[in-house]
């Protein structure tokens, strides 16, 4: 049985269309990515699936009893609310102190458990929220933009701890984001949404398919080939400046470069 | 009896109120709620008008309008307007109409002045009996929904994820607000209700590491001030809800110097 699916779900606020008809489906262990420009209702999306929004049509179907481990886009903590990490981990339920150890160990904080949420750094703070998400060993882990505020190793290094954790724990997860290069190599599936599922398969059926390179330009083609370590790729014809074509790229690919791809092309999608 | 030292049963009612309002008070920081106490308290007088006209119990008055109060603001959250132009509305026209209310009473004027500042000396058997049943029913509530209440006040979409609904833990903070007031507008008084939920919990924040630190320390300290407060009232003839005040306020000074020192060091 499949663990979570969204049949003909539509969802408005205050009149707007926000997603229309969608359906999707998770199965227990695949890693899916969605994918999509601005406003186009991912994090909508994952809201409905995690029964924080009501669609006004179509249907959420959840397991029952399943376990969601959930890693939001942002969390705010309050200055005036104290927190461990140990105690910000024991929220989840009633978890020993080895089990926090362990999730922390698998996130890849070991020995933060004494420190306070507010002294973390972005990256320490995400991994710890991926801890907390993974301390109850969910059925299904659902991550919005959960590298946010990481530089390009970071999130690489965030997004290879999923794999590893799932290819550990078997858990599927559910992923927003805007690191389709990185993000994409690791899923079995992509969803590419803008209001409506687009499209949907393999990262290189999605990246190939016309809707997809008509939301984001012919350029993310040449981000996956870039992830695969090919750099023959075709430029955005509106770049600003001419990089890369004299100098043949000797040593590996310029990462700050092709953050900057990806940026005009969300511009563009705009 | 022991009980018949009108002093004991001031310094009774005080440390109940102080318990039931220092993990209240926690959430009220932490949700930056702050303006909610104030409004519910404010509406608070409108329930002590209305029990006054109809010969019904001022708790029973109190807890009614309060509660309507904290459900209104509850419903009307998210409708349009910011949640503290909400407060300023329902807050200032429950206040208003409460004492209007009251000018049409005969002779009860000397007493309202005793539910905006509170008159704890005159704290009876009964009226301790009141404060301490809604005192613990306000432990029990916030202790049973602990860690749902703090998760929902982390995200409400992480409440979600963790089938929580973050609108009935609010709701479980509203009933407990309203209780609190009802219960502690005798002995504090309207206008000093709010500053004994938040100032025992901004005080504490310095000294704890966990939530449930902060909630006991803030519990300490205002069980300490109403103690030490109604002391200082006796000793200088000063009025005795202000003074607990007062004694949290230094309270919480002390420990922000503290907080101060040891980020330096």
């Amino acid at each position: 049985m499949s663990l979570v699916s969204a049949e003909r779900l539509s969802l408005a606020y205050g009149g707007q269309t926000v997603l229309s008809q969608v359906d999707l489906t998770l199965d227990p262990g695949e890693i899916v990515t969605i994918v999509g420009p601005n406003g186009s209702g991912k994090t909508s999306l994952l809201r409905a699936l995690i029964g924080a929004v009501a669609p006004s049509a179509g249907q959420v179907r959840r397991r029952p009893g399943l376990k969601i481990g959930y890693v939001p886009q942002r969390l705010h903590i309050d200055p005036t609310l104290p927190m461990t990490v140990a105690r910000f981990l024991r929220l989840a339920g009633r978890v020993s102190r080895a089990q926090v150890h362990r999730a922390l160990e698998t996130a890849g904080v070991p020995g933060l458990s004494e420190r306070q949420m507010s002294g973390l750094s972005g990256g320490q703070f995400q991994r710890v929220l991926l801890a907390r998400a993974l301390i109850e060993t969910p059925d299904l882990l659902i991550l919005d933009e959960a590298t946010q505020g990481l530089d390009q190793p970071g999130s690489a290094a965030f997004y290879r701890q999923i794999e590893a954790v799932r290819a550990e724990t078997g858990t599927a997860v559910l992923m927003v984001s805007h690191e389709l290069h990185v993000v994409m190599s690791a899923s079995d599936r992509v969803v590419c949404l803008n209001g409506h599922v687009c499209c949907e398969g393999t990262p290189a059926v999605v990246a190939s398919a016309p809707e997809y390179r008509a939301l984001f330009g012919p350029g993310t083609g040449g981000a996956l080939a870039l992830y695969r370590h090919d750099h023959d790729h075709h430029h955005h014809p509106d770049h600003p400046h001419d990089h890369g074509h004299e100098h043949g790229h000797g040593h590996g690919h310029d990462h700050a470069q092709d953050g900057q791809h990806r940026q005009n092309r969300n511009e563009a999608a705009e | 009896m022991m009980l018949d030292d009108f002093m004991l049963r001031a310094t009774l009612a005080g440390i109940g109120v102080a318990l039931a309002a220092a993990p209240l008070g926690c959430f009220v920081v932490w949700r930056r709620m702050a303006y909610f106490g104030d409004a519910t308290a404010h509406a608070a007088i409108l329930g002590v008008a209305l029990s006054l006209a109809l010969s019904v119990s001022v708790f029973a008055g109190a807890l009614a309008v309060a509660l309507i109060m904290a459900l209104a603001v509850n419903a009307l959250t998210g409708r349009g307007f910011a949640m503290d132009t909400l407060l300023g509305v329902l807050a200032h026209s429950a206040l208003a109409f409460g004492l209007v209310a009251v000018s049409f009473l005969e002779g009860i004027r000397i007493d309202l002045m005793a539910y905006l500042f509170g008159d704890i000396l005159a704290v009876s058997r009964l009226d301790l009996a009141v404060i301490w049943s809604g005192a613990l029913a306000v432990v029990a509530l916030i202790a049973w929904r602990w860690s749902a209440l703090l998760t929902a006040t982390l995200n409400t979409d992480l409440a979600f994820a963790n089938g929580i609904d973050p609108r009935r833990e609010q709701l479980v903070l509203t009933l407990a607000l309203a209780i609190t007031v009802a219960v502690a507008i005798k002995v504090v008084g309207v206008l000093l209700i709010a500053a004994l939920l938040i100032i025992p919990a901004a005080a504490a924040r310095p000294l704890a590491r966990t939530p449930e630190a902060m909630a006991v320390i803030a519990a300490l300290i205002g069980a300490g001030a109403a103690v030490l407060g109604l002391r200082a009232a006796y000793l200088f003839d000063t009025p005795a809800g202000p003074s607990i005040v007062c004694v949290a306020a230094l309270a919480f000074l002390t420990t922000s110097l503290l907080g101060v020192g040891a980020r330096r060091a």
